[in-house]
């Protein structure tokens, strides 16, 4: 009689632990899920933000730039001193 | 008055009788229900968890970005970033005419074609408008309409444009590689979507996640062989050139002589891969490497270096190529001018055709045959470029004096640009000829020696006075730099053999030349704006593209004085 009933509360100890590990497993899922989501709009934030320095540092606005804002030129032959090792 | 007496026995025996019955039916029902039970929970039960399941659980997949394009430095070519697409199940779509309103106007569409698409109450799937901005499908989604739902995408977004458009390629709208690069590595770039169990609510809306039944893979990123800086440099002046030119066609290939990876491949016309509405076959072909031509003078330092590497011919012997033309079987090779007597140096200077033909009379037809075949020439470049060009070498047993002589200044067989770079990197590299790539290597190429480096020291030498005030190519010449190279002019071929007036423009050339790093080849097609000759249109490319590129990767300049080309400022490169 007495393993009976010791059996029976370890079965419903056990039945117990099923429901809460199941509970954890569905809250832990949803925060997986939760950060994933956030993770893809990094991403997505992060996909537009090189375009965007792409797009600042193309080759033909720089030069544009250094050319006319900076006013910078390719310095002469005779200027550019070559130090041989 | 009637007495009913009750009848006094077989009241007993009816009573009995209908209880039986009763019982009996009470327990046939109750038997009836529990084998039901049995069939349904037992029997049936898969069948019926299934149907529950279908209408509860569901299975979405998780898209996976395709990977990205890089230039050997790390530097973007090709990026997939998200966008929505809005979609519609016409048989929950029912809205008032005031909401399918506001739906058009988010969308940017007319309620007719919103009404045209969703008219069809059979299908239940129908895309209202793809690849929206977040921001604007986000906006869309805010009304709640029932029945529209958004699903992401990716687009795929080429910040150089044009620049290498025809290398890279492009994708289809559902992100498969139609084009270049991206179709020949679409296995590589592509990535595979993932898969999750969610649970939906009676409306069919998404109430949580399960499971993940399969983790999303997201492509690989592809890194090319090319440098976005020379790339840029090399589209720029070429463009130009094709232009001023009013050419129909032009394109580059600058080569690492040392490994042969491309660092620049352009081409014009171009597209933008961005909005591909105008685009055509003509504007998105990579000529440099579908595109066959015969070679011309560019394959004359090949003959040399053939009749050097069999020992017939030594640097210093003489050919005579009075009057300016020579019989050969029934035909006739001229030179441009009469050159009267040469050397082997001088010949490839002035560019005789007389002069190649004298020295490749005497190579057996076997050896200069497979000479040719070593360089590539007829030979697949192996880059798995999709529609690469193999060119033409045809067999030296069919091969009369004439062919032979025809071979030896760039007639007769056919070859891409890049195959022209790749056997121009032989000479480069000492003899050594490294496989060409269009993608970054990360272990040794695979080289075949063509030469030895006595004979490979001796050509280059040679073709350094080709670019000189008495050479045919001064405009090539850069600054600081000693030069070897060698134009071309091809007479084109037309329905009726070869056209006067329709020509090529070619150079193909290295630097520094004292020991190469660099291998270039020039192409411009059919240039009308009066000069035609390589050294004239194609030359000038190579060197303002040489000026920058070695600039550009910090090469030490190997010549103390200037070759005589003006050393002033120009404002060639970036």
């Amino acid at each position: 009689m007495r393993l009976l009933v010791g059996l029976l509360m370890a079965m419903v100890i056990s039945a117990l632990a099923v429901v809460y590990t199941k509970y954890r497993s569905r809250m832990l899922f949803a925060e997986i899920q939760r950060l994933e989501q956030e993770l893809d709009v990094y991403e997505l934030e992060w996909g537009q933000l090189q375009l965007e320095q792409n797009t600042w540092a193309e080759h033909s606005r720089i030069e544009r730039l250094a050319r006319t804002r900076l006013g910078m030129t390719l310095p002469d032959r005779a200027a550019i001193i070559y130090l041989k090792p | 008055m009637i007495i009913i007496a009750r009848p006094p026995v077989s009241d007993d025996s009816e009573f009995a009788s209908r209880w039986r019955f009763l019982l009996l039916a009470i327990m046939a029902g109750m038997v009836a229900l529990v084998l039901r039970a049995v069939d349904l929970q037992v029997l049936n039960r898969h069948f019926l968890q299934l149907k529950g399941d279908q209408r509860h659980l569901g299975v979405v997949s998780v898209p996976a970005h395709r990977g990205r394009i890089l230039d050997r430095n790390g530097e973007l070519l090709a990026i997939s970033t998200t966008v929505q697409s809005i979609w519609v199940n016409p048989k929950e779509f029912q809205v008032s005419p005031r909401d399918m309103k506001n739906l058009a106007d988010a969308l940017g569409m007319a309620v007719k074609e919103i009404q045209l698409r969703t008219a069809d109450d059979g299908r239940s799937f129908v895309y209202l408008k793809r690849r929206m901005s977040p921001e604007l499908a986000d906006q869309a989604m805010a009304l709640h309409l029932p029945g529209v739902h958004a699903a992401r995408e990716f687009r795929r977004y080429y910040p150089t444009g044009e620049v290498a458009a025809h290398l890279i390629g492009f994708n289809n709208i559902d992100d498969r590689g139609q084009e270049g690069m991206e179709l020949a590595y679409n296995d590589w770039l592509k990535g595979v979507p993932g898969a999750k169990k969610i649970v939906r609510d009676g409306r069919g809306r998404i109430i949580e996640d399960l499971d993940n039944l399969r983790l999303p893979m997201p492509g690989k990123d592809l890194t090319l062989s090319i440098d976005q800086r020379l790339q840029y440099l090399a589209y720029r002046e070429l463009k130009k050139a094709v232009l001023q030119h009013r050419a129909k066609s032009g394109s580059l290939v600058l080569l690492d002589a040392r490994n042969g990876e491309a660092l620049a491949v352009v081409n014009q016309p171009s597209f933008n891969p961005n909005s591909r509405l105008k685009m055509n076959g003509n504007a998105s072909r990579n000529r440099a490497i579908t595109d066959v031509f015969e070679p011309g003078s560019t394959i004359k330092p090949f003959g040399v270096a053939c009749a050097l590497e069999l020992g017939l011919v030594r640097p210093e012997s003489q050919f005579d190529t009075n009057p300016g033309q020579m019989h050969v079987g029934h035909n006739v090779v001229k030179d441009v001018h009469n050159y009267g007597v040469l050397d082997v140096s001088h010949i490839l200077q002035k560019s005789s055709n007389v002069g190649m033909t004298k020295i490749v009379m005497n190579l057996p037809s076997s050896k200069f045959w497979a000479f040719y075949n070593n360089l590539g020439f007829g030979q697949p470049l192996e880059t798995g470029f999709p529609g690469e060009a193999n060119g033409r070498l045809s067999d030296h047993q069919g091969w009369n004096a004439f062919e032979q002589a025809t071979l030896s200044f760039g007639y007769g067989l056919s070859s891409s640009l890049l195959q022209l770079g790749r056997a121009y990197s032989a000479l480069a590299n000492e003899g050594v000829m490294p496989m060409v790539a269009l993608l970054k290597r990360d272990k040794p190429a695979e080289t075949h020696r063509i030469m030895s480096v006595k004979t490979a020291n001796t050509v280059r030498t040679m073709l350094e006075s080709v670019v000189t005030r008495e050479g045919t190519a001064i405009k090539a010449a850069v600054p600081g730099f000693r030069i070897a190279g060698k134009t071309g002019t091809v007479k084109k071929t037309g329905a009726r053999g070869y056209e006067e007036s329709v020509y090529m423009s070619l150079f193909a050339g290295m630097a520094p030349a004292s020991k190469p790093r660099l291998v270039m080849v020039v192409m411009i097609d059919e240039p009308s704006a009066g000069e035609y000759y390589g050294g004239a249109v194609a030359a000038p490319v190579f060197s303002s593209v040489m000026e920058g590129a070695l600039r550009l990767l910090n090469i030490m300049p190997d010549q103390e004085n200037g070759t005589g080309a003006d050393d002033g400022p120009r404002d060639g490169a970036i």
